[in-house]
């Protein structure tokens, strides 16, 4: 009855092609946007920004790097925690060692040394595919693992391995509250989410799709498996590698590499599994999901253990947290293979035909 | 020239240990198209049984004889790996046939933290120790050749030979036996097989007990070895390497892609590690792997990719 597009005649092919072609999810989406700049930051106490917020917005972009690697392209990646490290390391290093860098210039310095450094791992998924490739880019995790773990030229030759950064400032604006980061988070996330969005609609994304439902039919059809390939992996690195950086700089501003270690890989892939691959909306739901349960299982399983009168210890929630999420995965994959966000586009379409159901 | 060899020894001998997780990745992706990503888990899991089991068991019976309990341990352990087996195909396998081989990866990572969570909750996550009576004492051998002779694990000769037993075992169990026909078949190519009247499940199930068991053994040694905690899930990782090199589909393979990466995982922490700091043994393996994988990308015994559109 409110979700219906009757009416809304596409006279141009400019409004044909629009991102959202229906009035409702323009209005929709601009009011959550707008929800999340001022709605949020009026309704919700620092904690919630520090342990849920910021880092679902962070872990939601690395998502959108992820997804459109393994979900467009179709090329299975278990070292986005490398690339991650990557944008956190070379962000760090261009942000201490040039003089009034500025903070963006930084992030966008850390993002394109991911770039480099995926396209260099990536160079194999042109002749390896798929398990082969999985197990290559694990390559990649475990060289950025000890490469910031034992060259000290990496962390400044900080004696402990672990590096901060402080006074982060963006056009005179300090980046100090848990207020100030997220909003600079989120406004990130939002360009990025657009241009994502706009990417993977475009030719350079159907290139990414073809090759991803079968790489040598898309060969034959005149789509270059290198140049599309080798785009994905760039694309997408630089997004987690930026990711990376802000995970570093915002969310710890103290890290070590062990913050960026391969349960990160393995963690982002979930996101997207469990969103939806080939989604964008996806990656945002998959990030929100991975964050926000085993928060909800901390506090929901020792509640539950003091109904039946058992005493539930962390280790044991870390292990329920375990069974939890490998469970799901299985479930996700089994049940709904294209996600939660293929959950939110049924629920779209039933919301189109309701109340009558034909 | 004595600790060259020595150094190369250890590498063949850690190599074994790589080859017999890596079994256990090959038998189950040889017969299912699955590459079991759980292995590691399983490994964990099986190991974590065995320990649990043989310090419960003089409890439960009153066995008191420790090989005799040790014995029992090890039946029941592979009794609980063959109804996870039966399990994983019941609810997992069965309801992803014909999907693609990274579906399926991603289903057993699933299973890969499903299991380290469910191991940890049933047997508890201290660190337990096997005592399967090797004997630890190093001996000396070649003492006339080279000053000093070669240090030579006798533990480590012994999970050789039980390694090599295993492997020598499963080889008749797959050429000789119609199990092990059927399995090839399936092997080969999965509707054929079925429209034959192989039962597919039931070659799964029997799959999946085969890489329990040597998920067992596996266990079972590393863990005599170095005990049994959270840490012995991560030797599956170390183990990846291997099969990339040697072929996923290829039992040989993983023998002699264990042995390479073993010494070369060895003499590169010895001879290059001390240039770059050390601690290069894991990206190493990979790296090798990589390099490997760009000349022939179906690994050394692997069978030859072929693209149909």
């Amino acid at each position: 009855m409110f979700y219906r597009e009757n009416g809304q005649f596409k006279t141009t092919y400019a409004a044909d092609q629009q991102i959202f072609p229906i009035t409702q999810d323009r209005w929709a989406v601009l009011a959550i946007v707008a929800f999340a700049f001022i709605g949020v930051p009026l309704l919700v106490d620092e904690y919630m920004f520090r342990a849920i917020l910021i880092p679902f917005v962070i872990l939601a972009l690395a998502a959108l790097g992820v997804n459109i690697l393994v979900g467009y392209c179709g090329q299975i990646s278990l070292g986005s925690g490398a690339f991650m490290a990557v944008g956190a390391y070379a962000a760090y290093n261009t942000f201490i060692r040039i003089e009034g860098m500025p903070l963006i210039l930084a992030l966008l310095s850390g993002g394109l040394f991911a770039t480099l450094v995926g396209m260099l791992f990536g160079i194999p998924s042109l002749r390896v595919k798929g398990l082969y490739l999985a197990v290559a880019t694990l390559a990649a995790q475990f060289f950025c693992d000890w490469a910031f773990l034992r060259i000290s030229w990496f962390t400044n030759n900080t004696s402990s391995g672990s590096v901060s950064v402080s006074n982060l400032q963006v056009f005179g604006w300090n980046i100090e509250t848990p207020l100030h980061k997220y909003l600079f988070c989120l406004a990130i996330l939002v360009l990025f989410g657009l241009l994502a969005k706009n990417l993977v609609r475009g030719a350079i994304g159907r290139e990414w799709m073809a090759i991803r439902d079968m790489d040598v039919a898309a060969a034959v059809i005149g789509i270059r498996p290198m140049y599309a390939k080798l785009s994905a992996f760039a694309v997408s690195s630089f997004i987690v590698g930026v990711a990376g950086a802000l995970w570093a700089f915002v969310h710890l501003g103290s890290w070590e590499p062990a913050a960026f270690s391969v349960d990160r890989s393995f963690q982002l892939l979930f996101m997207v599994i469990i969103g939806g691959m080939g989604s964008i909306m996806g990656s945002f739901f998959g990030a929100a999901f991975i964050v926000v349960l085993p928060i909800f299982l901390n506090q929901f399983l020792p509640l539950l253990g003091d109904m039946v009168g058992v005493e539930i210890s962390t280790a044991a929630i870390s292990h329920a947290e375990l069974m939890v999420f490998g469970a799901l995965i299985v479930w996700f994959l089994i049940v709904e293979p294209h996600g939660l966000a293929r959950l939110w586009s049924v629920g779209k379409q039933k919301l189109r035909l309701w109340p009558f159901p034909h | 020239m004595g600790f060259f060899l020595e150094t190369l020894l250890g590498g063949l001998m850690a190599g074994m240990l790589y080859s017999l997780v890596a079994l256990g990745f090959v038998l189950i992706f040889k017969a299912s198209g699955v590459f079991n990503f759980a292995q590691g888990a399983m490994v964990l899991f099986a190991a974590l049984a065995m320990a649990r089991f043989a310090e419960w068991i003089p409890g439960w019976t009153g066995i008191a004889n420790p090989v005799a309990a040790t014995v029992l341990a090890f039946v029941l352990a592979g009794a609980v790996m063959f109804v996870l087996a039966w399990l994983v195909e019941f609810l997992v396998l069965r309801h992803l046939v014909n999907q693609e081989g990274a579906t399926l990866l991603m289903a057993t990572l699933g299973i890969a933290y499903f299991l380290e969570g469910l191991g940890q909750t049933l047997f508890g996550s201290d660190i337990y120790s096997i005592d399967i009576g090797m004997p630890k004492d190093p001996i000396f051998v070649l003492d006339s050749v080279f000053q000093g002779g070669i240090l030579v694990n006798k533990e480590d000769l012994i999970a050789a030979a039980i390694a090599a037993g295993l492997v020598a075992l499963l080889t008749l169990f797959f050429q000789k036996t119609a199990t092990g026909r059927a399995l090839r078949a399936v092997a080969d190519d999965h509707q054929a097989a079925q429209s034959v009247g192989i039962p597919l499940a039931r070659i799964w199930v029997i799959v999946w007990c085969v890489a329990g068991v040597v998920a067992l053994v596996a266990g079972m040694i590393w863990g005599s070895k170095l005990g049994v905690q959270f840490s012995l899930a991560t030797v599956a990782l170390r183990a990846l390497p291997v099969i990339i090199l040697g072929g996923l589909t290829s039992v040989p393979g993983a023998i002699i892609g264990g042995l390479i990466i073993g010494v070369g995982e060895k003499l590169s922490e010895v001879y290059i590690g001390p240039l770059v700091g050390g601690g290069i043994e894991i990206w190493f393996a990979y790296m090798l792997a990589l390099v490997f994988l760009l000349f022939r990308p179906q690994g050394l015994f692997g069978e030859k990719i072929i693209d149909r559109v």
